[in-house]
């Protein structure tokens, strides 16, 4: 019995950074605040209140939507979702069923082993053993993937309950702060094959929409949320099964996610060793994932399936949204750089290479930044190559540093080193007559003195020799 | 001096006239509420100190431009949020609900001037026709105690009809202002969906809730929806059109002959509305006022309209699914009394939209009703391609006997029925009295109109009433 292959689809929420809320003018900023300071008699579902959709949040959950090559249909609608949760004041939630904003669309990724990947996910005892790992024949250089993303859509978030004690009671404390913040959800067809592509998927999804601006995708901070979809295509006598459907809720790490992921093939593998059940309509499950025990747990039964009970949301009018609006919003994002065309310039006109991009393009201010220092280094002749190596190498703290002054401190230390292989020799040739004493400690094994010479040759070049070339010269000259 | 006899026009005239205060005008009605209301029960909770309050600060400021209403009374029905005014929609769940805000209509009176002097009785949640499902207590009709005065605005219409108040607000989700004003024998107007902002009502079914003013004559409807109506930036489901000045509209056309401008209007008679089992009376009273506009040169023309029977089923499953949902919130967890407190009808009804909206349930009723919803709507289009305003009688009988909705657990739909379709395709209807049974009973008919075609139907409205006698009579409590 093995596994052939992994299907993980993915929702992704994501909230949206907007003056008011989804229904309401209540301020879009549950951080920092105290509780239930942001609510009025629409979040908080009083009797007789009512939903006012907010444009601003239907705009740019079409301008996600644009960015990731979706279609726009013109007729779209709200509808309500309904369950009880204590967080959920209306007892139902306003999110769209059967209209999204926005459909069909896809993503291009570059699957790059974990080891590449900047973020601190290898945990080695926790890896899959071996016998689990399906083939990786989409990983490499130079592999590209194409996700198809079935919609997205606009839905409003709940608020936040808070288990604690009270005077030694417990108790669940509600704060509908968060409750009607605009939450965008992102739903991909089940075409990940791994941890890895998942996680490329997800960075490349933050990515766009922090380089739309639309959020800051701050993870810690829940503006981001994932939940994957799995199940396995498993081999077993010739015979080929899938296994049930399960749903991981709200995973707001990428390491949690990756390990998710990886708990859910192994579980999933034994289950089925065990059980032999196979997927079938109405057994999809869903899980949580604890974080301290780094592992899955069941949250729901499939006898209790869910029953949301949609219907359109009589209290918001249906959409018709204009080919011109549409047309609005894509030279809106014409004119915003996505991260997908500031790396083909970074290729194309830089000559950078992947990992240097993965570097630069991580945050849309820092790609800003390197070209605009690429643009002034140009009159310095200080090339694109020197100035990506300069940042990623230097970890340059580019926030505080304006790329004017940058380019200038490169071009003096560039200009410094004036003096050439002669003059330097000189200089060595005197260090080495006045230093004899330390020579010979050099030569006894104290290689360390090797700074303290070149530092004496740099004192009398006064600081223009190149000190790579001082110490060539220098281990030249010096003795073997 | 009996001035909560008066109506709203007349009020208004005799305070900017200096005839009576303000002042006196309220007392008179809170006098009229401590004679009558133990016998009537139109009343869930009466703010005398509120509104005493209230008018102390009017001093001797009158009616104007600004404050058109300054120091009315009204009532208001309770499903109608009222700030720091306890809110229950007849409902023992919220029997302690304290609002934080004013519902849009209510801050709209407010600040015209108006003074809250109480919260009406109501089917609990307006989820009934007769008022007797009320969770506190049954209000009777004035014109015969013994009698129910309909709903779920019984409340509201009860008080007009007993002169308790100056005016009213009620809300009709299918019937529940018009049903209860004809049995009541008072004028009520259910506007265009949209029209009168819905935000701060308790909602009942929020596709078809229209709040509207039920008053003593159409002159005051007139003046009241003028008020009323508008965009409210916040209900989304508001229309942005103009609102006329339909008090002055009618004025103009009364002052020029209504007779004249009536000669022009072709009324349509839907042969459907007479259904099986229509009362006598009603259906004489409903020909007879046919004849009045026969009088007055209106042209008449029978219509078919889709058997009404439809539209009881289709606005049953609409309006349940959306109050399973919309009684969702009323937990208990952050207001409000706990879900045990939920009547017999509200659990009903709550059922019965959870069955419609479930999973392969759904295409079965909720979507094909509102496929129905469309072929109503498209059929009302089609009518009024032949025929201006359509007539008919509002309820098929006149007040029923107080007890009869015991076990009927459709009694509201039945009794709704020849309301519903125009309500689930959102058209604006009025009630007025169209005359008496024998036993004493006021009957009424209905006119609808076209979607806002509010100041077409108050205009037809008004050459009605200024024909007939009618809105003058009064129920006789001593």
């Amino acid at each position: 019995m093995k596994i052939k292959k992994v299907l993980v689809g993915l929702e992704i929420h994501v909230e949206l950074k907007t003056k008011s809320k989804m229904f309401c003018g209540c301020a879009n900023d549950s951080d920092n605040n105290k509780p239930n300071s942001l609510t009025c008699p629409a979040c908080l579902g009083l009797p007789g209140a009512l939903p006012v959709p907010n444009k601003e949040a239907i705009n740019k959950t079409i301008l996600i939507g644009l960015a990731l090559n979706c279609h726009i249909p013109q007729k779209s609608k709200f509808d309500r979702k309904n369950y009880f949760y204590p967080d959920l004041p209306k007892g139902y939630q306003i999110t769209q069923y059967d209209q999204p904003f926005a459909i069909n669309g896809w993503l291009n990724l570059k699957i790059q082993s974990f080891d590449k990947l900047r973020i601190d996910l290898f945990e080695p005892e926790r890896l899959l053993p071996q016998s689990r790992r399906p083939e990786r024949s989409r990983m490499g250089q130079n592999s590209k993937l194409k996700i198809s993303i079935r919609r997205v859509h606009l839905e409003e978030d709940t608020g936040k309950s808070i288990h604690t004690e009270v005077c030694g009671e417990k108790v669940t404390l509600l704060d509908f702060n968060k409750s009607g913040i605009p939450l965008v959800e992102i739903v991909s067809d089940p075409q990940m094959e791994s941890a890895e592509e998942v996680i490329a998927y997800c960075q490349k999804i933050r990515k766009i929409i922090q380089y739309l601006g639309v959020s800051d995708c701050d993870l810690e901070k829940g503006q981001m949320r994932f939940e994957p979809t799995i199940n396995l295509l498993i081999e077993d006598q010739g015979k080929e099964f899938y296994t049930p459907l399960v749903e991981i809720k709200n995973i707001n790490s990428f390491r949690f996610l990756k390990r998710a992921i990886e708990f859910e093939i192994e579980r999933q593998y034994q289950t089925f060793q065990e059980t032999k059940e196979e997927k079938s309509s109405g057994n999809k499950t869903t899980r949580g994932f604890d974080q301290v025990k780094m592992v899955t747990f069941e949250q729901r039964h499939k006898e209790e399936a869910e029953e949301y009970r949609y219907f359109p949301e009589p209290d918001i009018p249906p959409f018709r949204i204009s080919e011109k609006e549409i047309s609005n919003l894509k030279s809106q994002i014409s004119r915003i750089e996505l991260p997908e065309a500031i790396e083909k310039i970074f290729i194309e006109k830089y000559g950078l290479n992947d990992a240097q991009i993965e570097v630069l393009t991580e945050e849309k201010s820092l790609a800003k930044f390197y070209e605009d220092c690429v643009g002034l280094g140009g009159d310095e002749g200080i090339s694109s190559q020197e100035i990506a190596n300069i940042i990623i190498n230097k970890r340059i703290d580019y926030q505080n540093l304006s790329p004017i002054e940058f380019i200038k401190k490169i071009g003096e230390s560039k200009n410094k080193f004036v003096l050439d292989d002669k003059d330097i020799s000189v200089f060595i040739d005197e260090v080495i007559k006045e230093n004899l004493k330390v020579v010979e400690d050099y030569l006894k094994g104290k290689t360390q003195v090797l700074g303290f010479l070149i530092g004496q040759v740099q004192k009398k070049a006064l600081g223009k020799a190149d000190p790579k070339i001082v110490q060539k010269i220098l281990l030249e000259k010096l003795p073997h | 001096m009996n001035l909560n006899k008066l109506t709203i026009t007349e009020a208004i005239n005799g305070l900017k006239e200096k005839k009576f205060s303000s002042e006196e005008l309220v007392e008179d009605c809170f006098k009229r509420i401590k004679d009558i209301d133990e016998k009537v029960r139109a009343f869930v909770t009466v703010c005398e100190n509120e509104a005493l309050e209230q008018v102390k600060r009017i001093g001797g400021n009158v009616p104007n431009a600004e404050k058109p209403l300054l120091g009315i009374p009204f009532a208001v029905k309770d499903n109608f949020c009222t700030k720091d005014i306890k809110t229950t929609a007849s409902a023992k769940v919220l029997e302690n609900y304290v609002p934080v805000y004013d519902a849009t209509v209510v801050k709209k009176l407010k600040e015209a001037g108006a003074i809250i002097i109480g919260k009406t009785n109501m089917d609990a949640w307006a989820h009934g026709s007769s008022t007797e499902t009320s969770d506190f207590f049954t209000t009777r009709n004035p014109w015969n105690l013994n009698r129910l005065p309909g709903g779920s605005s019984g409340g509201s219409a009860a008080a007009i009809a007993a002169d308790m108040t100056i005016g009213a607000i009620g809300s009709e989700t299918a019937g529940s202002i018009r049903q209860p004003a004809a049995w009541c024998g008072v004028v009520g107007m259910k506007p265009t969906y949209g029209r009168v902002s819905r935000y701060g009502v308790i909602a009942m079914a929020s596709s078809t809730d229209s709040p509207g003013p039920i008053t003593k004559t159409v002159e005051d409807s007139a003046l009241i929806l003028g008020i009323l109506a508008g965009k409210d930036e916040n209900d989304a489901t508001t229309s942005p059109l103009l609102v006329p000045n339909y008090l002055r509209e009618i004025r103009v056309m009364g002052e020029m002959g209504g007779i004249s401008w009536i000669k022009g209007i072709k009324i349509g008679v839907p042969k459907e509305y007479f259904i099986e089992g229509i009362e006598e009376e009603v259906k004489n009273n409903t020909l007879k006022a046919i004849d009045v506009f026969k009088k007055l040169g209106a042209e008449i023309v029978e219509i078919s309209l889709i058997d009404p029977k439809y539209s009881v089923a289709v606005y049953t499953i609409l309006q349940r699914s959306e109050v399973s949902s919309n009684l969702a919130r009323y937990d208990g967890i952050r207001f409000g009394n706990n879900r045990t407190f939920f009547g017999q009808e509200a659990k009903r009804r709550i059922m019965l939209g959870t069955y419609t909206l479930s999973a392969g349930y759904f295409d079965k009723y909720y979507l094909k009703a509102q496929k129905v919803r469309t072929l109503i709507c498209q059929d009302f289009e089609k009518a009024f391609q032949k025929v201006d305003i359509i007539l008919g009688p509002t309820s098929p009988c006149t007040a029923l006997p107080v007890g009869i909705t015991k076990g009927a657990s459709m009694f509201g739909e039945l009794q709704d029925i020849l309301v519903e379709a125009s309500s689930i395709a959102g058209l604006p209807g009025i009630n007025l009295c169209s005359g008496f049974s024998q036993d004493g009973l006021p009957t009424g008919i209905q006119i609808i109109g076209q979607n806002f075609s509010e100041e077409l139907i108050l205009k037809t409205s008004f050459a009605y009433e200024q024909a007939t006698e009618w809105s003058k009579r009064k129920p006789n409590l001593e």
